[in-house]
Parts: structure tokens; sequence; C-alpha cells
């Protein structure tokens, strides 16, 4: 009886022992990512400063400020994560895929480690990522360091090549209005709506690559933009586009001197802000009218 | 020693050099010679399930260009006799060899659908991503990063140059358009020859060299089959597949 019983009882345990390893190969493991913390792949620099993921204070930097969210394991799976409702509140980063919005790199590729350090400073408008600059400076090129052994892509993979932007142009009448035919021709409205209150005809049923709901920029209602509000940033979010979200890189559809002109468009459509004072005092004198709604859907 | 014998070492060379060109001339020729196929069929048993109509309302555009047929989702496409269109099929255990491609494929997004709904290709494979539509289109496909398929997602606006691709490891990759929610299809990774059954569900996997193979059948709403065949030298091996209707 009993030795039968301690039969049984082996086997179970030979079948827990195979159990595991398949688990593992489902999920990266800490003790991978232990590995990576220690390969020349995972260190950042952002001008003269170099980032230490081993720096000892870093691992306790996450551990105090990053972690609730985005867990342990860089998955964005932490405890406040099942909090997080979309499209209200986007749920946090998973550094394991290391698919990042705000890049200065085309898409379908890595950031720059200044994209990530823009990041941490900047914050995410309109999301539980709040604007870090309570760290120092070598605070978060270190965290830069440290999300890149959170994923194997930064073991195989170089980031990108970012995007070159002209300097820009002076804004005038003809190019504001350039910029309206790019926003029609291209079809910015089909989500952001033809005045840009983001209530597009494809708006409501967007979703962001697992499948949660999005919403798409509201220019009218004075939110930032989260990957940031210079005209700079702005020209970078639509030819790089926010990977992991319905909006696309414009790259190969806007040549760089009309990705000015919809620049300025854009700004018109947003409230007064410290960017815009220019822009919309010509959109006023010209009398410039919103898109005609009607007549694009032909 | 040679010294000694400088017209037999020569002509040891000369035979050794011939030998050598030889294989390099004759080496390719002979396989491409035996290449043979895989053909066969594939078939759904039992009802096909209703594929709902689409309500492309959202778009005016799209509703024109489908004012002459009632556009349905394609998930299961079945043909006369029961023949299951849009399968793919390749070699997944046997091949010693890489192949290589040279055709340039297209997925086209044409009256605010995918054409083909799926796309079968070798791993390395260049294709392109056309727009015959005048809406604008996002090509967003969805792979995980995690098997080497870095996701990207690129506007198609009417008149939009094509965007040229290729995948880095086998995987069954889905792709949409955010601004058309109800536009889903596929790129079929696979390593090596492939073919993609037609109307009736039929199929040819061409270029296959001699040996014994395990044969996958894939279906995106069916899953996997797999059979196991043996191809002679230049000759035709047969591998016909049923699904059974959930």
């Amino acid at each position: 009886m009993n030795s039968q019983l301690m039969r049984w009882l082996r086997l179970l345990s030979m079948l827990g022992f195979f159990a595991v390893p398949t688990l593992v190969v489902a999920q990266l493991t800490r003790s991978q990512q232990e590995e990576w913390l220690h390969t020349p792949a995972v260190t950042s620099h952002v001008g003269d400063i170099t980032g230490d993921a081993n720096s000892g204070r870093v691992k306790g930097d996450y551990r105090r400020y990053c972690v609730g969210c985005h867990g342990e394991l860089g998955d964005g799976n932490g405890e406040v994560a099942q909090w997080l409702d979309p499209p209200m509140w986007p749920k946090p980063r998973d550094f394991q895929l290391a698919i990042f919005k705000c890049r200065s790199t085309p898409t379908g590729t890595l950031p720059t480690d200044e994209d990530l350090y823009d990041t941490i400073g900047r914050g995410l408008d309109r999301s539980a990522m709040p604007i870090w600059n309570v760290f120092t400076k070598q605070q978060r090129v270190d965290l830069v360091a440290w999300i890149k052994h959170f994923s194997p892509r930064w073991q195989t993979e170089k980031a990108g090549t970012p995007i070159q932007i002209p300097s820009e142009p002076e804004v005038t009448a003809d190019r504001i209005k350039a910029g309206q035919d790019v926003f029609a021709r291209v079809q910015c409205w089909k989500c952001h709506g033809v005045t840009g209150e983001a209530n597009g005809p494809s708006a409501a049923t967007l979703t962001d690559d697992q499948g949660r709901p999005i919403a798409p920029f509201n220019f009218t209602d004075g939110s930032r933009p989260k990957c940031g509000s210079t005209d700079q940033d702005i020209y970078r979010i639509f030819m790089t586009g926010l990977d992991g979200t319905p909006m696309p890189s414009f790259a190969d559809n806007i040549k760089p001197d009309e990705a000015w002109d919809l620049v300025f468009y854009l700004r018109t459509l947003q409230p007064h802000n410290e960017f815009n004072g220019r822009e919309r005092e010509i959109a006023k004198q010209i009398g410039l009218k919103p898109l005609n709604a009607l007549k694009l859907s032909q | 020693m040679n010294a000694h014998h400088p017209q037999k070492f020569a002509a040891a060379m000369l035979v050794a050099i011939l030998i050598c060109i030889g294989a390099v001339l004759v080496g390719p020729k002979v396989n491409a010679a035996a290449d043979g196929t895989i053909t066969g069929s594939v078939k759904l048993n039992g009802t096909a399930p209703h594929m709902k109509g689409i309500d492309m309302s959202k778009d005016p555009y799209c509703v024109k260009a489908n004012a002459n047929n009632a556009p349905k989702l394609e998930n299961v496409v079945v043909g006369s006799g029961g023949g299951l269109e849009n399968v793919v099929l390749y070699i997944s255990e046997g091949l010693t060899s890489p192949t290589e491609s040279t055709a340039v494929q297209v997925f086209n997004q044409k009256n605010c659908m995918y054409s083909p709904h799926v796309l079968a290709m070798d791993v390395g494979e260049t294709f392109k991503v056309e727009t015959s539509d005048n809406t604008a289109h996002n090509i967003h496909p969805n792979p995980n990063p995690m098997t080497g398929n870095i996701p990207w997602n690129q506007s198609q606006p009417p008149g939009a140059p094509p965007v040229e691709k290729s995948w880095k490891a086998p995987e069954f990759i889905e792709v949409k358009c955010n601004i058309h929610p109800w536009m889903h299809g596929w790129f079929a990774v696979v390593k090596g020859p492939y073919a993609t059954t037609d109307a009736d569900g039929n199929y040819t996997i061409k270029d296959v060299p001699a040996g014994n193979y395990t044969v996958t059948a894939w279906q995106e709403v069916y899953g996997k089959q797999t059979q196991k065949v043996t191809v002679a030298a230049g000759g035709s091996a047969k591998a016909d597949f049923t699904f059974q209707a959930k």
C-alpha cells in the first residue's frame, strides 16, 4: 500500500520536474535577466553621462519608484497594473517586449537611449506615468540601462537610426493651408476627426497591440501629446509613429517639407498654448475653416 | 618529393582542379533537376461555419467599393466540394538545406479587404504591401517580438508607394488595419518551400528536393495537421488533409 503511494508521489514529482522547464520557455526568467545585466549591451549613454545598470542605486530606484507598475520582471504587471483601465489609464509599458511609443527612430526599431531618457523625464500625459524630474540626470541614465536588461531584444538588436528633422522653416499662411491639404490627403481625420477632436469615424474602434481600447489624440482639449509638445516632437510623432498603438509612421508618405506644413496646421487645432501663438494668429487672419467631413468621405 | 616527378604532380593538380570545378558546376544542377513536388487537397468535413457579413458603413468609400458584393469575414472559406481555401502547406521537418526564393509577392489592400487573405512566405523572403484603394489604410502586423519578428505600423494613404518588408523567423503573424477594424489577414512565415490552397482547396508545393518530410497544413481557425511523405528525385508525393468543422 505504502510503496504504491510512494510510486505515485514519485511520478507526480517527476511530472512537476518536466512541467517547470515548459513554463520557463514561455516566459523570461529573472535569472536570464540577471545574466543580461552584465552584458555590454546593457549600458546607456546620454550626452556625456554613461548609465550603469549595476550601480547598486539603480536597483533601489527601480524597486522604489517603478516596480509598482512595471513589475519585478519589467513585464508591466506590477501590483498597480490591474487597477489601470484603458483607454483612460493605459497599461504600464512591457519592457520585455521593448516596444516603445516615443522614439526618434523608425517604426519597428528600438529607441535610442536619449528617447528613453526623455520619456522618463517628460512622463506620459493622460497616463499613470508621472514626470520623473525628481531624479538626477545620472539616475535617469542609469534607469535607461536598467530598462534594457529586461528584454532579450537589446542583446541582438541595435537602436534604430534617428530620423532627420530639417531645421524649422518660418510659419506662413501658405504653409498652414498646405498643411491642411496634407491632413486631408493622408487622412489624419479618420481617427483624429476633421477638427482634431479625436472623433473621426475610426476613433471608437481603435485598439492597441494587446487588443486594449485606446483613444486618438485630441488636439482641442489642451492635452499634451504623449511624446512631447515642441514642434520637433510633433514632427517626430507622425514621422516615426507610436509603436504598439494604432498611430502609424507616415515617413513614406509625407515629405520633410510637407511635414513642417502639417505641424503648423496641427498647431491651429490646439487651444492657445506656449507654442502656437503665431499659427493661431495667421489662421484667424486668413479665416481658416475646418475640413468638410462630408466632402472628404465621398 | 614532388620535385622529382614534376609531371605527375601537375597531372594530379589538374585532376584535382577539374574535380573542384566539376563539383561547383554540377552540384546545384543535380539538385535542381531532381526537385519534386508535394500536391494534394485540403477539405473541410462538416458544415462550414457562418461567416458574418461586414458592416463598412463607417467608410463610405468601402461601402461603394463593395456595392456589387456582400463582403464577409474570410476566416473559413469553403469552395466547391468542401475544398478549404487559404490553408498554408509547408515542410515542417526534413529539410536539410535552406531554399532561396526570388519571387516578390504582393499583399494588396483592395476594396477595404486584404488580397490575399493569407500570404505565405519563406523566412527572409521580400514581399510588398500595396494599396489599390482610394481611402487611407494603415498596415499593422503584430508578431511576437521575442521570435525576432518586430512589429511595425505604416500608413498607406491613397497612392502610397509599396512597402517592402521581410520577416526573420517562422511565425503566423496577424495583420490588421486600425482604421478599418474588420480588415484582418495573415503573413504565414515558414522555412522552405510552401503553398497556399486555391479556391477548390488544391495545392502544390514546388521545388522540393528528394527526401522524407513532414508536411504541415495550417488553417487560421482549425490549427495544424501533419503528414509524413517521401519525395523521390523529380517525383511527386501526395498529401490530402481534412479538417473537422467545429
